[in-house]
């Protein structure tokens, strides 16, 4: 069961209708995605009209889980899916909602890009938001690619980065209690820090449920709150 | 849902080796996978084959079915889920050119045994078509006709009994009590069904057996049947033929799927459904063949 097919259904068109909600999941992926390099650039680079982009295109991200999870329902309702078909379906409903709450990260980490921005250019800080998120950002990609080829080996490694950026995001934590600690007029100023790095943390847990996901679909086992 | 029987996990016995079962190929399913076996088995079916002439329609099906369970039987048309079916109660006998080999038992008695009286079988085992065939009689008479010969009632106030019982086990009393002396035939297919369902059960069978019992009917006669397979589960142990997945999703509490003959899988209904074990049960569910 390791090769997932969604398709050589006797009905050719739920072959297609499968086949588009996956698209347009990887679609999906990919906006979110950019969305959340943008932001992270934004912020590095205090560039606030980058980060008014990102809040301004959020709207996509919104309506494209609308579209999806439409898109679902309907595939339930016309072809009561059984089996891989319908783990699938599960699996996309609830993948359309894990990346939609990593495009609202995304928009937050822009909105504290824009006050960042606005108040000085010291770069204190700035470090531990680009190191985290690139490692945020290469797992993103890491589970978008494993569920474009239903890896479940990939997804599993995929979902031992989560540890590692929950590692980097304690270090961050230290880190800029120690810059507010010193000057305590940064205060302000790192607690915006301290949220962004706050909300690429839990982007790291969405990508690890997307691919916890992605081994539900090809498995069939549910590995959700495992030790 | 009642809890399903429990059933344990154990190798059929079967003749041929059995293959480790994640590398079968698809044109390789002699063993079955899944659950067979049940520690409280009420009907026990060992290397069962069902020839016709010299075509062969069931190869080397071991089952149990657990008391007081639904299991479902699903599969392509022609893969021999009827076939067997029909031979739990000696149907094929009926037919010339069927013949049954294997080991056929309920309660630990052998079904094919020539000591056995095939009449009392059938009232033990009972069976419902998959079109209503309600005697040219009346409603009371449909009901009362099994207990009559079986010799169960031995006053007119018994035999009203048996036949009020039925038909409210059957979900039909309240429709028909005014009118049980019109004829069975006049009513709706899906009274109809139910009518047999009640002449099924007035004899007190252990087992019921039921082939395709709403292919005929309309969606709400199909609920109406389902809600009471449901109910009748309580009493009676129930296997039941269906071409519609849904169905056997909804009311069985096992599943057993059937492949050109051979029984390919056998598991708790909600596994079927969601994981199925093999590769031919995962390819007929979701619809890549049928």
């Amino acid at each position: 069961m390791s090769k997932m097919s969604f398709e050589n259904h006797i009905m050719k068109q739920f072959d297609e209708e499968l086949e588009e909600v996956r698209t347009r999941l990887m679609e999906m992926g990919g906006k979110v995605e950019q969305q959340l390099q943008n932001a992270v650039l934004a912020v590095t680079e205090a560039d606030s009209a980058l980060a008014e982009l990102v809040i301004k295109e959020e709207k996509y991200v919104d309506e494209m889980e609308v579209d999806i999870d439409e898109a679902c329902i309907l595939i339930i309702a016309r072809r009561q899916p059984a089996a891989s078909d319908l783990r699938l379906v599960m699996m996309v409903t609830k993948a359309v909602n894990d990346l939609e709450r990593i495009g609202d990260e995304a928009k937050k980490i822009a909105n504290h890009a824009v006050m960042l921005a606005g108040e000085s250019t010291s770069s204190q800080g700035y470090t531990e938001v680009r190191h985290m998120g690139k490692s945020v950002i290469s797992m993103l990609n890491n589970a978008l690619d494993a569920f474009a080829r239903f890896d479940v080996e990939a997804a599993m490694r995929t979902i031992e980065e989560d540890k590692q950026i929950d590692l980097e995001y304690k270090t961050a934590l230290r880190e800029l209690a120690t810059y507010m600690m010193e000057d305590p007029r940064s205060i302000t100023r790192v607690i915006n820090i301290l949220w962004v790095v706050r909300s690429l943390e839990r982007i790291g847990d969405h990508a690890k449920n997307l691919c916890e996901q992605i081994v539900f679909v090809v498995k069939g086992k549910d590995i959700r709150h495992q030790k | 849902m009642t809890q399903a029987a429990p059933v344990t996990k154990k190798k059929p016995v079967s003749k041929t080796t059995p293959k480790p079962m994640q590398n079968l190929e698809i044109t390789d399913h002699q063993a079955t996978v899944g659950k067979c076996f049940a520690d409280n088995a009420k009907m026990t079916m060992r290397n069962v084959n069902v020839f016709y002439d010299d075509k062969q329609a069931i190869h080397d099906v071991s089952i149990d079915i657990a008391k007081n369970e639904v299991i479902a039987m699903i599969g392509p048309s022609g893969c021999g889920k009827s076939t067997f079916l029909r031979s739990l109660n000696r149907m094929n006998d009926t037919v010339d050119i069927c013949r049954v080999e294997g080991q056929i038992c309920m309660d630990g008695e052998d079904l094919y045994s020539p000591k056995l009286d095939v009449v009392e079988l059938r009232a033990r085992v009972g069976m419902v078509f998959q079109k209503p065939n309600p005697f040219p009689k009346s409603i009371y008479e449909n009901v009362a006709y099994g207990p009559k010969i079986h010799g169960l009632a031995d006053t007119r106030v018994d035999l009203d009994e048996i036949v009020e019982n039925s038909l409210r086990k059957a979900s039909l009393w309240e429709e028909v009590k005014e009118r049980l002396h019109q004829a069975g035939t006049g009513l709706s297919g899906g009274q109809q069904q139910r009518l047999c369902i009640a002449r099924a059960i007035a004899v007190s069978p252990e087992v019921i057996l039921m082939d395709e019992p709403c292919s005929a009917l309309d969606p709400i006669a199909t609920a109406r049947i389902e809600e009471l397979i449901e109910e009748l589960s309580q009493n009676f142990t129930i296997a039941i033929v269906t071409h519609s997945m849904q169905q056997a999703a909804r009311v069985s509490h096992r599943t057993a799927y059937f492949h050109l003959g051979r029984l390919i899988e056998v598991n708790p209904t909600e596994q079927v459904f969601t994981m199925p074990e093999h590769q031919l049960t995962e390819a007929y569910i979701t619809g890549r063949f049928g």
